[in-house]
């Protein structure tokens, strides 16, 4: 079956900064695919990448089974949304919607028509003659969105689309947009530092780091079975020990527990409270044990040692995931 | 340290003068507006409506004296066919200068605004500001030279065996002459060349205040380089253009030491006001001339507010 997007050993190198460096990925047809990292990792650009904005500076990229090398982004049916929106400041928000059916020679009624019908689509029905820069931050997603999505592109790229809004409408955002690719069955191919956002939205997560990738898998296998230190401890903040350590492995592997598998236990291994935060659902134990650093997420309705004190911990050893040497 | 929260009033008169001002946010705004107020009232207003008012009298033709007596015939004098070429020529010459300066700064700016960084960006800033560090009337005699016929441009096109093209330039009717420097064609060069650098810095200002991710967007919704320049790139730095062709148009409807050193001798509005305020006597005439300019400011300067010019400057 033809991938959305593949890439095969490609490379991005700006001088001798690597910012993407020998990355291999499948992007399936229809498939909420997100692209997780912190910043500098090499995610923005690989979407860059897909939307042409960047050329690789080696590796091949086909899109729906097409080379796109050398291909500028107005010759590619990929669509962006971008982290600031971009919308153009002096048009109103129909004008904006209809910008991609425009350059493309539709007629004006008929583009119209398109922009009114994607502005439904985000709920935004009757704000065409508003002028963007009237609009609240979640408008003007929505209305970027609708932007992309009229020309009914082969592939939708979101680069942070979320990360200037509020917790709330973030959430309402998210939830949205999961709704608009299943109805769209379109390829959504979604940037975010936010590894929540990331695992809640997407059917397979790619992590980056220094411009390569980590591992890709479905937001169940990262989280459960990360392949490396690096993606233990970025998604879900995991303790990463060395495998003997917790009893699990060869030495030499480490080992990821996660916070919220630890528990205090009355039979399990005395630790000492260095810190202690209330976060609402959860508190968050800082602990030192035999040396090493560990933290835990505990109920609050326990009685909780303080700060100083000693505490009995344990945790169930199917919890703990052992990595690949080396990783 | 002391242990108070809120510490005891200033000594001193200005100290204390000063903490009331802060206090009077009113009186702070009127102090500061107050000089400005003062200079642009009395002696600029002021010195504007005295010359208005001199436009409004007229000459006695035998005794060359103002007859202090309210009168339009000044006026009608600048219908006159010789009075009135004056004008359009001076009008024609300042939206052909404006157009060019246009054009020809577009891209220089677009250069610095999106790509020159460090040094590149110091070299650019020093290359466009530099020449209006140095005098006005030695770049104009510098370019008298350039274009004269015993000059360095006629020299390089002998050299290059293109004194053809330059003559064939030449030969056409009104902009052409017996050399560049004796030219309307030359008067627009040098009309051109000194008042190109206050195009390029309002346009250059506003390209920079174009984000790039607005361009991206352009392309990556489908547009062509050209679609996207003349949907997206030029409307938004309109109001830069429109800023510097203020300053390109007013600049040339009011100079008259250009086209004294450099032209076909035809007279331009600034060069008419010198006459006749001078040699001619006729201070009615000069305000009246000096008015057409204002005038004809004042309507393009409504026209470049609707097109929302001042955000740029």
């Amino acid at each position: 079956m033809t991938q959305a997007v593949s890439f095969r050993g490609v490379c991005r190198h700006f001088g001798i900064v690597r910012a993407v460096d020998g990355v291999d990925l499948d992007i399936a047809d229809g498939e909420f695919f997100a692209m997780l990292g912190p910043s500098g990792s090499g995610k923005t650009t690989c979407l860059r990448l897909i939307a042409g904005f960047e050329q690789p500076t080696a590796g091949h990229i086909e899109i729906y089974g097409e080379r796109a090398e050398g291909v500028p982004p107005y010759r590619r049916n990929v669509n962006t949304v971008f982290q600031n929106y971009a919308l153009f400041p002096h048009m109103d928000v129909r004008d904006n919607v209809a910008f991609g059916l425009r350059v493309k020679g539709v007629g004006r009624a008929e583009r119209n028509r398109a922009a009114e019908e994607a502005l439904e689509l985000v709920e935004l029905a009757g704000y065409g003659d508003r002028r963007a820069g009237a609009l609240s931050g979640g408008q003007r997603q929505r209305v970027a969105l609708a932007r992309a999505l009229v020309n009914k592109p082969r592939v939708l790229l979101l680069d942070e689309p979320l990360g200037a809004l509020d917790l709330k409408l973030r959430e309402q955002m998210q939830e949205e947009l999961r709704r608009l690719q299943r109805a769209l069955g379109m390829t959504f191919v979604f940037v975010t530092h936010d590894q929540e956002e990331a695992l809640s939205m997407a059917d397979r997560v790619a992590v980056f780091a220094h411009g390569t990738i980590q591992q890709v898998g479905t937001p169940e296998e990262i989280y459960r079975r990360p392949a490396s230190r690096f993606v233990a401890d970025f998604v879900g903040s995991s303790n990463v020990l060395p495998a003997e350590f917790v009893g699990a492995g060869p030495a030499g592997c480490w080992a990821s527990l996660r916070p919220e598998d630890i528990r205090l236990d009355p039979a399990g291994r005395e630790a000492r409270v260095t810190a202690r935060a209330y976060h609402g659902r959860v508190v968050k134990l800082g602990l030192e044990l035999d040396g090493q650093t560990l933290t835990a997420l505990v109920s609050p309705a326990e009685t909780l040692p303080e700060p100083g004190q000693t505490a009995r911990i344990g945790w169930d050893a199917a919890k703990v995931h052992v990595m690949e040497p080396g990783a | 340290m002391t242990d108070h929260a809120i510490f005891p009033p200033r000594a001193g008169l200005v100290a204390r003068g000063v903490d009331w001002v802060i206090r009077h946010p009113r009186m702070f705004t009127f102090l500061m507006i107050l000089p400005i107020v003062l200079w642009l009232g009395i002696v600029y207003i002021g010195a504007l409506i005295a010359l208005l008012m001199q436009s409004f009298f007229s000459i006695d033709e035998f005794s060359g004296v103002v007859k202090h007596e309210f009168t339009l015939s000044t006026y009608a004098e600048l219908l006159r066919p010789s009075n009135f070429d004056i004008i359009a020529r001076t009008v024609v010459m300042a939206g052909s200068v404006t157009l060019a300066s246009a054009v020809l700064a577009f891209p220089i700016a677009y250069f610095a605004a999106r790509y020159a960084r460090g040094k590149w960006k110091a070299l650019f800033y020093i290359g466009v500001m530099l020449p209006l560090w140095s005098s006005y009337l030695v770049k104009v005699y510098a370019w008298k030279l350039v274009l004269a016929k015993e000059g360095i441009l006629n020299w390089v096109f002998a050299k290059l065996h293109l004194t053809w093209a330059l003559d064939g330039i030449l030969s056409l009717p009104v902009i052409g002459g017996n050399s560049l420097s004796v030219s309307y064609l030359g008067t627009f060069i040098v009309f051109v060349y000194i008042w190109l650098p206050y195009m390029i810095i309002p346009v250059q200002a506003s390209l920079e205040r174009v984000p790039g991710p607005l361009l991206e967007a352009a392309s990556d919704l489908g547009a062509t380089p050209r679609q996207s320049f003349r949907m997206v790139l030029f409307p938004l730095a309109l109001p830069g253009i429109v800023a510097g062709s203020i300053f390109t148009f007013s600049l040339t409807l009011g100079d008259y030491i250009i086209p004294q050193i450099i032209g076909s001798g035809r007279l331009f509005i600034g060069q008419a006001v010198y006459t006749q305020q001078g040699t001619a006597g006729n201070i009615p005439l000069a305000a009246a001339f000096t008015v057409v300019p204002i005038v004809l400011m004042g309507f393009y300067l409504w026209g470049a507010r609707k097109m929302g010019a001042f955000d740029a400057l």
